[in-house]
C-alpha cells in the first residue's frame, strides 16, 4: 500500500468525493472552492481523465460541510497539488472498482478491461457495461487504500489541455450565480452599521425611529454591533442610514503614522525569526546596504462580501463565499458556543477575493442578525466602503538588506531582515473565532494580533525572505509585528510579493554597483536549471537584448520560485518613463511542473501580473490617526484598463514534475522587474511601494 | 412615498411602484429579477452595474427612478437574442475572457455601446471606452482581444 495524498488521508471514504449516478453523471465533491481561479474546471478535468469518463458527464458539486471532503482553505496556490493530488487517487481508486466489478459481470480478464468515455468493456467493444450501469452494484462507501495508481502522464487526455471554463458561460450569460443573487423563499435582508474607526466605542443610539420605519423588522444591537433587517434591500438600506445618524461614537487615535510606516513596524513589540543562517561568507571588499517598505494593501474585490444564515429550530444553516467552509464552521460553533453538527455552511462564489476578505465576517454577519428571525433567511451584503475600510489588508512591511560584495562583484555575504503584522487572522486563528463582529459584542471575542503560517505552510512574514539563489552566506531574520491596529491577514502572496521586491530590488543595486549586467548577475548565482530556464525565457521574450535602445524606456527583470518550493517564474518589465511611470509590457516565463490547463494558467499568470503591477504602481490603504480614509475607488485607485500593460506569457513545459499551483508565481517577480526597468529608466530607485510619480521625483530629489 | 414609474427594460414596457429615489440597480434586480446586473459600489465608480440608458452606458446603481423614468434600459440579459448570445458574449467565451466574472456584466454593456457607436475599434478605442468599468482579476488583456473578436466577426 502507497501512502495517500495528504487531503485523501483525511478525508479516505471514497463516497465523500464522488457519486456515480444509474445515468452516470460523476458528481465530484472537492473541499476546495471557486474564486474565479478555474479550479473548478481544473478538478473536473482530473477527474474525468482518471475515471476516463466525458468531461460532459462530471457535475462539480458546491462544497458544503457535511457532505463533502474537508480540505481546509482554498489558499497559497495548493489546490492543484493537493485536491489535485488526492482527486487524481480518488478517481484512479474508483475506476479499479469499476474496472473490477465490469469484469465479473462480463466474464473479462481484468487485466483486459479499457474504458472509454464512461463506458467499460472488452478492447473489441463487444462486451461492454457503463459506469452509470454498474452504480447500484459497487460500494464506494469505503476507506481509499492507494491500492490503485493513478495515470502517468502519457495516459492523460484532459490534463494538459486548454478545456474552457465551466462557470464562465453564466457568468458571460449574466445568469445568477453569485451569492449576492441568491433568493430564499421568505428571504430578509441585512445591513451592519458598523463603527466609524477600528477602536470607536459607542456612546449611545437610539433605536425607536428606526424600527418604524418601513419595512424594518428588527433592529439589533450587541455591544457596538449594530445592524438592521428588512423585507426588502431598499428598505434595509434606508434603515440603516437613519441607524448609521442615530448612533453616537467617540473616537480613538490608535493608528500608526502613514508616512512613517517603517517606524511603526521596527518599533514593536515583536516576535522575531531567524529563518535561515547558514553557509561561510567569502571575502567581502565592499558592503552595500539598502530599506525597502510596502503600505497596506486592500484585496478590493469589486463584489462587496455578501453571507447568509438562516436559523431554523435546532439547525443554523450559512451561505459563504469563504475560502473555508469546515474553519468558518467552526469558528462561528466557536464564538456562540454551538455544537458544530448543528451547522451546515455551504460555499457560493463571489468575486475574486485574493486572500482572506470579509467573506467569513459577512457570514457571521448573517448570523448574528438572524438569530433575531429564527425561520426566515436573512441575506447581508457589506457595503463598498465597509468592504475597502473593514476587510483585512494585506499589511505594511519593511525590510533591511545589506550584502558583501567579492572583488569580482559577486555576493559573499547576505543578511535580510523583515518587519511585518502577521498575514493571517482566519477564521479559528490564535484559538480566536477570528470573526470581525464577534470582537465588536457586548461579551467580545477579541482579535489577537494576526500570526503567520507555520514555515511548512509557506511562512507569512517570512514568504521568500530567503533568496533563491546561491550565496556562500545567507542571514534572514523575520519579525512578526505584535500590535494589529490595523487588521490584516491573508492577501494573495502573503510576504513573498514584497519579499521578492525587496530581494531583486537590490540585486539589482548590486549588479550596478558590480557593473554587471542585471540578468548576467543572477545566472552567475543560480544553478537551477529550471530557473536559469524561466530567467532565460523571459528575457528572450522580453527583448532584454535592446535594453538601453530607447530613451526615457527602461527594463528590469524579476525572478523568484514561489516560497522556494512552488512556481518559478520571472518577468522581464517595459517600462517608459516621460511624465508618468507606465508599464508597456510584462513578458513572463512560467514553470508550474506538469500543467494541467494551459490557458488556465495563462489567465493567472496575466491576472496576477496585473494585478502586481496595480499593488507596485498605485494602491495604498490611506489613514488619519484614527480612521481609514480611502473608502471608495477614488481614494483606493486600483489599474484600469488604459493603464493595463501587455502581458506575454511563456509557459515552460515540464509534464513529468508534479503540478503546483499558478495563482501566485507572477505578483513579487512582477514588481521586482517594474522597480527595476524605472531604476534603469531614471537611474533613480524607488524602494517604498506605490511606485508614484511623486515617489520618483522625491528619489531623484535625494 | 411610492409612485408609478414606466420604463421599458430589454424591450419590454414596464411599471413599477417605488420610491422616486429607489435605484434603478434594486428594481432591476429585485423587482425585475434581472441579477445580471451587479452592485459592485453604489457611487457610479466601478462599472459593475452598468446598463444601457437610452444606448449610453450609464451606473444604475446611482439612478434614481425618477431619473429613469420614460426611458429604454438595456440589461446584459438584454444584449442576447433569446438563446442567441450577442457577438461580445460569444467573443468573451472564445477568448476565456473572465475570472470571477462579476465585472463582466457592466463591461459587455459598455462594450455594446462602443460597438454600437464604432464598430471598428482599435486597441485604444476599446480601453478607453471600458476605462470606467474596473476589473480587479486582471483580465483586461483578454477583454480587450475579445472585444477586438467581435468586432472582427472573428467568433
Amino acid at each position: 500500500m502507497s501512502s495517500l495524498p495528504k487531503g485523501l488521508a483525511a478525508n479516505p471514504r471514497l463516497s465523500r468525493w464522488i457519486t456515480i449516478s444509474p445515468d452516470g453523471t460523476v458528481t465530484v465533491r472537492v473541499g476546495k472552492v471557486e474564486l474565479g481561479q478555474g479550479i473548478t474546471t481544473a478538478l473536473a478535468q482530473i477527474a474525468a481523465d482518471e475515471l476516463d469518463v466525458d468531461l460532459g458527464q462530471v457535475r462539480m458539486a458546491p462544497p458544503t460541510t457535511g457532505e463533502g471532503p474537508d480540505e481546509g482553505l482554498t489558499s497559497g496556490s495548493m489546490s492543484v497539488a493537493d485536491s489535485g493530488a488526492a482527486l487524481r487517487q480518488v478517481c484512479a481508486e474508483v475506476r479499479a472498482l469499476f474496472v473490477a466489478e465490469a469484469a465479473v459481470k462480463l466474464g473479462l480478464d481484468p487485466d483486459t478491461v479499457t474504458v472509454h468515455d464512461g463506458v467499460i468493456g472488452d478492447a473489441t467493444g463487444t462486451r461492454t457495461v457503463t459506469y452509470g450501469q454498474l452504480a447500484a452494484h459497487v460500494d464506494l462507501d469505503r476507506d481509499a487504500d492507494g491500492s490503485a495508481r493513478p495515470k502517468s502522464a502519457d495516459e492523460l487526455r484532459l490534463t494538459g489541455t486548454s478545456v474552457p471554463r465551466l462557470d464562465l458561460p453564466d457568468k458571460i450569460a449574466g445568469k445568477p450565480r453569485f451569492i449576492q443573487d441568491l433568493t430564499l423563499p421568505g428571504q430578509l435582508y441585512g445591513r451592519v452599521v458598523r463603527p466609524p474607526s477600528p477602536a470607536a466605542t459607542l456612546i449611545d443610539v437610539d433605536t425607536a425611529a428606526v424600527r418604524a420605519l418601513p419595512g424594518v423588522v428588527s433592529v439589533v444591537r450587541d455591544g457596538r454591533f449594530l445592524g438592521v433587517i428588512a423585507e426588502d434591500e431598499d428598505a434595509a438600506e434606508r434603515a440603516a442610514d437613519a441607524l448609521r445618524a442615530a448612533a453616537r461614537w467617540r473616537g480613538e487615535p490608535t493608528l500608526p503614522d502613514e508616512d512613517d510606516l517603517p517606524g511603526f513596524l521596527r518599533a514593536g513589540p515583536v516576535d522575531s525569526a531567524v529563518v535561515a543562517d547558514v553557509g561561510t561568507a567569502g571575502d567581502v571588499v565592499r558592503r552595500l546596504r539598502a530599506s525597502y517598505s510596502r503600505p497596506y494593501l486592500a484585496h478590493a474585490s469589486i463584489a462587496p462580501s455578501c453571507g447568509v444564515a438562516w436559523w431554523d429550530g435546532d439547525t443554523l444553516r450559512v451561505w459563504s463565499h469563504s475560502q473555508g467552509i469546515y474553519p468558518l464552521r467552526r469558528a462561528i460553533a466557536k464564538a456562540l458556543d454551538l455544537a458544530e453538527a448543528r451547522i451546515t455552511v455551504r460555499h457560493l462564489e463571489s468575486a475574486g477575493c485574493y486572500g482572506h476578505n470579509a467573506a467569513d465576517d459577512a457570514a457571521f454577519d448573517a448570523v448574528l442578525l438572524a438569530r433575531s428571525v429564527p425561520g426566515r433567511p436573512v441575506h447581508v451584503r457589506w457595503s463598498r466602503r465597509d468592504e475597502l475600510t473593514w476587510a483585512p489588508f494585506g499589511s505594511a512591511m519593511s525590510a533591511e538588506v545589506e550584502a558583501g560584495l567579492d572583488a569580482a562583484g559577486n555576493v559573499a555575504d547576505w543578511s535580510y531582515q523583515v518587519w511585518s503584522q502577521g498575514h493571517t487572522s482566519r477564521p479559528g486563528y490564535a484559538g480566536s473565532p477570528g470573526l470581525l463582529s464577534a470582537a465588536h459584542l457586548a461579551r467580545p471575542h477579541e482579535l489577537p494580533p494576526p500570526v503567520d503560517p507555520p514555515p511548512a505552510g509557506g511562512g507569512g512574514t517570512a514568504r521568500n525572505a530567503v533568496p533563491g539563489y546561491t550565496f556562500p552566506r545567507v542571514r534572514v531574520h523575520a519579525h512578526r509585528v505584535l500590535r494589529a491596529p490595523l487588521r490584516s491577514s491573508a492577501l494573495r502572496t502573503l510576504g513573498a510579493f514584497f519579499n521578492v521586491f525587496a530581494t531583486e530590488s537590490f540585486l539589482d543595486e548590486l549588479a550596478l554597483a558590480a557593473e554587471r549586467d542585471p540578468l548576467e548577475y543572477r545566472l552567475a548565482h543560480l544553478a537551477d536549471p529550471r530557473a536559469r530556464a524561466v530567467l532565460e525565457a523571459a528575457a528572450e521574450l522580453g527583448q532584454w537584448h535592446r535594453r538601453g535602445a530607447e530613451d526615457s524606456v527602461g527594463h528590469g527583470i524579476g525572478f523568484a520560485r514561489y516560497k522556494g518550493r512552488g512556481a518559478y517564474c520571472a518577468v522581464v518589465a517595459e517600462v517608459e518613463a516621460v511624465h508618468e511611470i507606465r508599464v508597456r509590457r510584462l513578458s513572463v516565463a512560467v514553470d508550474v511542473g506538469r500543467v494541467v490547463n494551459p490557458d488556465g494558467v495563462r489567465n493567472q499568470i496575466e491576472g496576477g501580473a496585473v494585478q502586481a503591477a496595480s499593488w507596485t504602481l498605485k494602491e495604498r490603504v490611506r489613514f488619519d490617526r484614527e480612521r481609514v480614509t480611502s473608502d471608495d475607488w477614488e481614494s483606493y485607485p486600483i489599474l484600469r484598463f488604459s493603464e493595463v500593460p501587455r502581458v506575454e506569457v511563456a509557459l515552460l513545459s515540464r509534464p513529468d514534475e508534479p503540478s503546483v499551483g499558478a495563482g501566485e508565481a507572477v505578483h513579487g517577480p512582477t514588481a521586482a522587474a517594474i522597480g527595476n526597468a524605472v531604476a534603469h529608466a531614471l537611474s533613480v530607485r524607488v524602494r517604498d511601494l506605490p511606485i508614484t510619480a511623486e515617489r520618483v521625483v522625491a528619489a531623484l530629489v535625494d | 412615498m411610492k409612485r408609478t414609474f414606466d420604463l421599458t427594460v430589454n424591450g419590454q414596457r414596464r411599471q413599477l411602484s417605488t420610491e422616486p429615489d429607489t435605484t434603478l440597480l434594486h428594481v432591476l434586480r429585485n423587482d425585475l429579477g434581472l441579477k445580471g446586473t451587479r452592485f459592485g459600489c453604489g457611487m457610479g465608480l466601478c462599472g459593475a452595474c452598468f446598463v444601457l440608458l437610452d444606448g449610453r452606458p450609464a451606473p444604475s446603481c446611482d439612478i434614481p427612478m425618477w431619473s429613469a423614468a420614460g426611458k429604454e434600459v438595456t440589461t446584459v440579459e438584454g444584449l442576447a437574442d433569446g438563446d442567441k448570445l450577442h457577438p461580445l458574449q460569444e467573443a468573451f467565451l472564445a477568448e476565456q475572457a473572465a475570472q470571477c466574472g462579476y465585472c463582466i456584466s457592466g463591461i459587455l454593456v459598455s462594450a455594446a455601446a462602443l460597438l454600437a457607436e464604432n464598430p471598428h475599434p482599435d486597441e485604444r478605442d476599446v480601453a478607453a471606452a471600458l476605462d470606467r468599468n474596473l476589473c480587479r482579476c486582471g483580465s483586461q488583456g483578454r477583454i480587450i482581444r475579445a472585444v477586438l473578436r467581435a468586432a472582427e466577426g472573428g467568433v
